[in-house]
Parts: C-alpha cells; structure tokens; sequence
C-alpha cells in the first residue's frame, strides 16, 4: 500500500501539463482550501486550548469572587503552590500506581498472554475468546463503571463467587479502591493491546521459529530469544500508546469511585477536575492540566519517535 | 496424560478462564436488565421481561438525552469525514513542501489526551461565549478526533489508483468532482469506518459533554446514564441495567459493521486492469 502511495504521488507530479510555475501556484492554492475547514477547527478546538493552558496556568483565574471578572497575570505562583501542595504530590503517585498497573503491566501482559495463547488455536475457540474480551472495550467507559460497581459491591458477583469457595464478602471499592479501579481498567483496555499483539505475532516470520525449533529450543526458549526480540519494536510503541490513553482516564473513576474514599483514587484527571470546577480554582487547575499535557507530550513525541513512520 | 497432550489442553484451559472472567463481569447488565425486581447481586431472572426496557424507553427524558446523543455523535462524524476527505486530498496526492512536518504534526496530535485541556477548553468556551451550546460541543468533539481521521483517511486515499482520476480529467471533470464522483465512492468503505469510530467515541464521551453542557434538558445519553445512576440507580437496578445496554447496542452494532468493511478490504485492483 505504502509503495502504491509513492507512487501515486511521484506520478502525479511527473504529469505536469501547464507551465510550471502556474501549476505549482495552483496546486498549492487548491491544497490550501482543501486543507482550510480542518486546520481551522483544529486550529480553534485543538492548538487552541494547548495554547491557552498555558497561558491560564499563569494566572489566578476562577469561577467566582473578584478573580472571576479580573484574570490576573500571577507568575509561577500556581507552580509553586503545586510543588508545595502534598495534594497534587498524592495525585502524581496515585497516577504513576494507576499507569503502571493497568497500563503497563496489566493491559500488555494480558494483552500478549491472550495473543500468544490464541496463536495457533481452533477458529471458533479463537473467536469467542476474542469477542468476549472485545465487549469489554466496546462497552462505553459508564457502562464499564456501572458494571464493576454491581461487581465488585459488597453483595457483589465476585463476593458470591468467592463465598462459594469460603473467602468472607469484601467491600471492594471502599477497601481496595485503587485494585478495583484498576481491574476495571485492565478488563476495558485489554483488547487493544491483544489486537496490536495479534498483528505482531502473525507478523513473526514461520522460517524463524522453525529454524529454532530444528535446533532444539523450548517454547520458552523461543518466546524470550525469538518471539520477544522481534517484536520489541511493537511492544514498546503500544507501552506508550498504552499509556497516553490511561492517563487520560476520566470517567471511570470518577464514576466508580469518584476519586475516593478520601483520596486513594485521585489520579491527576480527577484532581484537575476537583480544582478547577469542585473548588472553582480554575486557574491552578490549569496549571495541573499542564503538568498532565506535558506528560502527554512527552509521551507523544516518544510515540512517533518510535513508530519511525514514512510520511 | 502426556506431555504432548498437556501442552495441547493448557492454551484451551487458561483461555477458557479468562473468557469467563472477562464475561462475568457483563452477565449482572445483562441478566438484571431482563429482571424487574433485580438487586446488586447476581440472580438468573425467573422471567424474561422487557418491563425495565419498557419504562426507561418511555421516559421523556431518557428518549430526549438518547436523541441528543445520536444528533451530538451523528454530526460529528459528518462534519469530521467531510474535513478529513478534503485535507486528506492534498496530503495523498501532492508534494508539498511542509507536508512531513504537517502529518507528524496530525500523528502526534491522535496520541495527546483530550482529558489534559478540558480545563482550558471551558475557558474558550466561555469567552467564545459557546457554553451550554450543542452546536459548539459536536465542534469540539470532531476537532478532537480530526487527527486520527485525517490520518486514517489519507491512508485510505493512498490506496485509490490515480488512473482512475485521470481519466476523470480527461473527460472534463475538475479536481473537485474527480474527488466527489471518483475518489469518494471508492473510499466509501474507509469513509465509513472513520465515521463508525469517531461516532463511537462521541457516543461513548462523558467528560466532555458532562464539561461543556450544563442545561439538563441538552444532555446527551452519557450524561444523563450518570445521573439516573446517582438518582435512582442504588434503588432501581433493573432499570439502570436496561438504560446501560440500550446505551451500550449502538456502539456494538457499528464495531460489527466496521469489522465487516474492514474484512472486505480495498479491491482496488480490478478497477484499473478494465
């Protein structure tokens, strides 16, 4: 496809029937309106707010009082509060906890596990185990919450079914809030990752493997030496991609838990909300939604760093 | 057992577990949903009745905060496929000069979280004076998936043979029409498929409408599933089911109709040998 593509453009440009130089103007006249009504929109909804977070992150506006009608330009004091604040400090590590275990850990391994377990299986096994992990990540992310709060509530599926086998019912969302909005995470996110890791593993070459297993590999052997090698370059783009995605959870938490009980679920998303329109504190509520852009920036660049695309 | 035999049921097993964990989780939606008298625990119906189904369908609000969703999701979609065609014309067929750095620039754009700038994007939205308003929100909501579009798009696009184009021209056509009459009908099936997954992540959004949207009676159904959750969800289980799965079968049906585009593939091929 991609060398089809080359060559489209390279035989456009060799047909060229006006005179050059009107063609060119031409050409870049018509991309222009072409191009117009998307970067506009994304110009003023996309670039925009970018811009203006970090504008609003030096300032000290809010929803009410004097700093409502009054934006004031106040430096780095947003910053400075938020390195003093042991708030934003507790919403960084319930962030970093909340990545790394689902995301990181939870999602890619499972993901890979179900990938590498479905290689080679029946057709029909295959494809009511993957229809069944894909519910998960088709179901709208309320619906994901309103499911694991049936399911992990004190009377709960999971208390029946550890009952059946003698563990006394456990109040899941208030005692380990963080563990289940984290199984809620991993249960919604985890076919995409299988997905990435389905088109990886198809994408190891038979020769290799068969190579190996002449010389006497175990599977286990070939999995470490062969499978994972290959498809590094896979598993550390979807670790990012991974990643951007559950640092922007939102509704998940805030519906499950809402952040709570107290602040054991409080990722960065939850804590900019509670700034910026619980305690009206927009301003300082930007300024946590840098810190969370710049992550994702970070990330971003990383990503197609990584994806090393032809463009 | 053997060995070899082992090696074959292990996969089978653990596969099969982890099928009914992922399941588990679904089957309290789907059997209170059926069930009248349904509570927080997991209980097989004794009846299958479509009661619950039948009063969150017949509430005014429910059906109002539903059609919203269709109208916010729907237009979205058609605003983002329409821009996207467009720019991603350009970007398939010439070489311009700052076209690298542009796509990089649309690539980085589809990673960033949308989550991060909701703060600063209620601030625009006031001073642009569009709070509360439905039309800027379908705006917001296509900008933000325009990245991935132009993207996908653009892909799609590379795949069309320009003879078939040409020959468009040739027969008189502008650029424009040759992209109307030729381009696009080819491209139908990646035009749908741009539309199903942004339709898909409008449909599904609560923070953003939850943000920008304050009159109760402009919710879309994300919202308003919210609320019905904090008002009467802890009491009426059944219902709140019922809602959950009406809300959850648009986005279930177009993911299976994607798959079906997506299985056919382009066949572009014979198209250009005629």
């Amino acid at each position: 496809m991609n060398v089809d593509a080359q060559k489209n453009i390279h035989g456009n440009v060799q047909r060229v029937s006006y005179p050059r130089n009107r063609k060119d103007h031409r050409l870049i006249l018509r991309s222009i309106l072409f191009l117009f009504p998307a970067c506009s929109l994304l110009l003023v909804f996309f670039v925009g707010p970018i811009l203006l977070t970090f504008y609003f992150a030096f300032t000290n506006m809010s929803l009410t009082g004097t700093a409502a009608q009054a934006i004031e330009f106040v430096g780095f004091k947003n910053f400075m509060y938020m390195f003093s604040d042991p708030n934003f400090r507790v919403s960084i590590v319930k962030t970093i906890v909340f990545l790394v275990f689902s995301a990181v850990i939870g999602q890619q391994v499972l993901g890979f596990i179900l990938a590498l377990l479905m290689k080679e299986r029946n057709r029909t096994f295959r494809r009511i185990i993957g229809t069944t992990v894909l519910a998960g990540w088709v179901t709208p992310e309320i619906v994901v919450a309103f499911a694991f709060f049936a399911f992990l509530n004190e009377q709960g599926t999971l208390n029946t079914i550890l009952q059946s086998i003698g563990i006394k019912p456990i109040a899941w969302l208030f005692t380990f809030p963080m563990v289940s909005v984290i199984i809620a995470n991993i249960w919604h996110g985890t076919a995409f990752s299988m997905l990435v890791f389905q088109s990886a593993l198809d994408n190891v070459p038979k020769s290799l493997e068969e190579a190996a297993i002449i010389d006497g590999a175990t599977r286990w052997q070939r999995l470490w030496r062969i499978t994972i090698p290959v498809i590094k370059g896979q598993i550390v783009t979807n670790m990012v991609l991974v990643t951007l995605q559950t640092l922007g959870v939102f509704t998940l938490i805030y519906a499950l838990t809402g952040g709570g009980p107290g602040m054991s679920t409080q990722t960065l998303p939850i804590y900019m909300y509670n700034q910026a329109f619980v305690n009206y504190q927009l301003g300082y509520g930007t300024a946590i939604s840098l810190a969370m852009l710049i992550i994702g920036i970070i990330a971003s660049l990383l990503y197609i760093r990584l994806l090393k695309v032809k463009v | 057992m053997t060995r070899r035999t082992l090696e074959k049921v292990i996969p089978y097993i653990v596969l099969s577990f982890l099928g009914v964990v992922f399941l588990l989780p679904l089957l309290w939606i789907l059997f209170s949903s059926f069930d009248p008298h349904a509570t927080v625990s997991l209980k097989v119906p004794k009846t299958i009745s479509m009661e619950n189904f039948a009063s969150v369908l017949a509430d005014k609000t429910n059906q109002r905060s539903l059609l919203i969703g269709v109208f916010l999701s729907l237009g979205q979609a058609m605003i983002t496929v329409v821009a996207a065609t467009l720019a991603a014309y350009p970007l398939s067929r010439y070489q311009l000069k700052y076209k690298k750095p542009f796509l990089l620039t649309i690539l980085f754009m589809t990673s960033l979280p949308i989550t991060a700038v909701m703060v600063p994007v209620y601030q625009l939205f006031m001073f642009l004076n569009l709070q509360d308003s439905l039309l800027g929100t379908m705006l917001f909501l296509a900008s933000s998936s325009l990245p991935y579009a132009i993207w996908m798009t653009k892909n799609f696009m590379d795949a069309v043979p320009l003879e078939l184009e040409e020959s468009a021209w040739i027969d008189g056509a502008s650029v424009l029409k040759g992209l109307q009459k030729v381009v696009a009908p080819l491209m139908i099936p990646g035009m749908f498929t741009v539309a199903i997954f942004t339709f898909t992540l409008s449909w599904g959004n609560f923070f953003v409408p939850y943000i920008l949207i304050q009159s109760p009676e402009k919710l879309p159904a994300s919202v308003t599933i919210y609320q019905f959750f904090g008002q009467y969800g802890m009491v009426e289980y059944g219902k709140l089911a019922a809602f959950s799965l009406i809300y959850t079968i648009p986005p279930i049906i177009l993911y299976m109709i994607s798959q079906r585009f997506m299985s056919e593939g382009f066949s572009f091929g014979g198209a250009t040998k005629g």
